[in-house]
């Protein structure tokens, strides 16, 4: 490669095919699948203990899987070494080696990998360019603030060029404001760069606006896989619909209405909090419980017959505890499940929708 | 209101004095008292019977220049430390190394590379001695019989006596120092390694870019600690040669030990004793400033 060429890297697919890793004979990974499209960014998305921190360590090679085959760029790697497997990594403690400087540390791997100095200074020169830490080189990571040292890990992964870039949770020690910048800055680097990012998150927001894939585990297992619009206009079971969303989906028991649960036992049915309109003639009567002030939105809970129940209106309406509200929803905007884990069941909507009455 | 306050800062400045003072009667009692005594009467002759102590000036310390056992003892001490220092800070650091991975049996290991320290030297001794015996000890046995060499007295022969002593020192310590590598060790996150792995580094390259230089505060904290005690142990050459053959495992601390209070001459063991200071608070002092520009501290 020509070194005064811009940066540039062409991704890999990467393919799980069924890994799992047991911990003391309980699966955190649970034969999981996932297809990772060359080039992409997938976010690994769900509650602590789910299994997406060590998906992701399996991937790297620094955690060995009990079971199934990992490929990147069609070579099966599950065996290899970390070095091996061509990909960096992103910590989210950074992992930067506090004894040595901001450029000693960017170029860490290309100087264990015997690149000749001239390339080193030249690589090392663009992309502090590039995450502007040009005038940072010579500063020790104890000297920089946790922005800083968070592109200086960024720096240390895209230097190599390598194909695939994993990330767990960087930007969790971030304040909220930083955490907003680096989240615009990761995305547009990955977009200019072209490489495969694999990205771990308990952070909602940070999934939805940043991947085009977002993988939600529960359990070690795959509940869905589908881009951040899918996952939340047709969440696959409720523990998407009810982990997606903030607030998330209102998801209850069909038991609620007895009309409902006559036509379908056992269905759970979801509304959008923003989904919901009080409406003086609407079909569903509940009780007002609660009411929190966001400023701009106004969160109001309320139980339909002892179901809890958070409607997003406008901030400016006037609602005491307490009191009646009737609430409208359009048909399209309903959820239906077939059960606690069962699967979607549109085909039920038009059926349920006109049911729905209190 | 000032002098309300003026009458509490005396109150203060009293109670801390008091709560002072039961530490420092015993600090210059035990320590700074004996100290400058000891300098004093490094220029003073020896007080024998009546005669009392004269002021010699310089005198003491021209009869150490021409005095060769001197001389020979400090050669002794160097190679002491030589041996016994590297040695026992590069096994310290392989032991802790290797019981700080995950392993089976790795708590059994630990203690088995500590034990050393806290057994009584002089206990130990009597072991050492039985594997340095001439002809039926441990050593003799086992080179005789693999090799077929003749019997070697190494506790006896100028030749191997210092170097035997040295095997017992290293021994003794490097499981010490053990101790403050492992919690160096364990005071590096993981992550470091790992990131460090992804690179593509080697553990060797690990090792000597990563982990070594974390660890320089261990470093020079064991190394100045082994210094000092390379000149200041002394029970196992009393138990394992007793200075001899002709000097041949004396250390500075013996031969002060012998003049002052075997030959009875105080006045210049007080000398050797002000060189022994000396020389122990330019090193102390030299280790810093050479390894303050590579020690990374947190």
């Amino acid at each position: 490669m020509s070194t005064s060429a811009p940066l540039h890297i062409s991704g890999k697919a990467i393919e799980l095919r069924g890994i799992s890793r047991v911990w003391d004979g309980k699966p955190a990974v649970d034969e999981l699948s996932i297809s990772v499209p060359a080039g992409s960014f997938t976010v690994l998305l769900g509650p602590s203990g789910c299994g997406k921190s060590t998906t992701l360590r399996m991937i790297a090679g620094l955690e060995e899987a009990d079971g199934g085959r990992i490929e990147i760029g069609g070579r099966d790697v599950t065996r290899l070494p970390s070095a091996e497997r061509d990909l960096a990594m992103v910590f989210q403690s950074y992992a930067l080696f506090p004894h040595l400087t901001v450029a000693e540390n960017i170029i860490f791997g290309l100087k264990v990998r015997r690149t000749p100095q001239a390339e080193r200074q030249d690589r090392l020169e663009k992309v502090a360019e590039l995450l502007g830490l040009s005038a940072l080189l010579h500063r020790k990571p104890a000297q920089l603030s946790g922005g800083q040292q968070q592109r200086v890990a960024l720096g240390r992964a895209i230097i190599a060029e390598r194909p695939v870039c994993l990330m767990d949770e960087p930007l969790s020690n971030l304040d909220a404001k930083l955490r907003h910048e680096m989240r615009l800055e990761i995305r547009a680097l990955q977009r200019q760069l072209g490489f495969t990012m694999i990205y771990v998150t308990h952070d909602q927001v940070e999934a939805i606006t940043m991947a085009d894939q977002v993988v939600l585990l529960n359990g070690g297992k795959v509940e869905q896989a589908a881009p951040p619009r899918e996952l939340y206009t047709r969440p696959a079971t409720p523990f998407v619909a009810r982990f997606i969303g903030g607030p998330p989906m209102n998801v209850f028991a069909g038991a609620a209405l007895p009309a409902v649960e006559a036509a379908c036992p056992g269905c759970l049915l979801g509304l959008r909090p923003e989904a919901l309109v009080p409406d003086a003639d609407g079909p569903l009567t509940t009780t007002v419980t609660g009411v929190e002030y966001l400023g701009a939105d106004l969160l109001i809970d309320c139980s339909l017959n002892g179901a809890p129940l958070v409607v997003r209106v406008h901030g400016q309406r006037e609602i005491e505890v307490g009191q009646e509200l009737r609430l409208a929803f359009a048909i399209d905007d309903l959820h239906v499940f077939a059960g606690e884990t069962g699967p979607r069941r549109d085909d039920l909507k038009e059926t349920l929708g006109p049911l729905m009455r209190s | 209101m000032t002098s309300h306050r003026s009458v509490r800062f005396r109150r203060d400045w009293i109670h801390g004095w008091l709560l002072l003072l039961p530490a420092m009667v015993f600090l210059f009692a035990f320590t700074h008292i004996p100290a400058i005594t000891t300098i004093i009467n490094s220029f003073y002759s020896t007080p024998r019977g009546r005669r009392e102590a004269k002021f010699l000036g310089l005198t003491n310390y021209e009869r150490l220049l021409d005095d060769a056992v001197f001389w020979k003892v400090l050669g002794n001490n160097l190679w002491f430390a030589l041996g016994t220092i590297p040695m026992s800070v590069a096994l310290a650091i392989v032991m802790a190394l290797w019981v700080n991975d995950k392993m089976a049996g790795r708590g059994f290991l630990r203690m088995a590379f500590f034990t050393p320290t806290v057994l009584p030297l002089i206990a130990v001794a009597n072991i050492w001695l039985f594997f340095y015996t001439p002809g039926f000890g441990l050593i003799d046995q086992l080179t005789s019989s693999l090799f077929g060499w003749s019997s070697v007295n190494w506790l006896g022969d100028p030749a191997t006596a210092l170097n035997a002593v040295i095997v017992v020192t290293v021994w003794k310590e490097a499981g010490f120092f053990m101790i403050f590598y492992l919690a160096a060790l364990q005071a590096i996150p993981v992550t470091l390694t790992e990131a460090a792995r992804i690179e593509g580094a080697s553990r060797w390259t690990i090792f000597w870019r990563i982990t070594f230089p974390l660890m320089m505060p261990t470093t020079l904290f064991v190394s100045i600690n082994a210094v000092i005690n390379s000149f200041r142990l002394v029970d196992h050459i009393f138990i394992l040669t007793d200075g001899g053959p002709d000097n041949a495992s004396s250390l500075l601390l013996f031969y002060i030990y012998e003049t002052a209070f075997r030959f009875w001459e105080t006045g210049y063991g007080a000398t050797l004793t002000v060189v022994l200071l000396l020389l122990l608070s330019l090193m102390a002092i030299g280790q810093f400033f050479l390894f303050d520009r590579r020690v990374h501290y947190k």
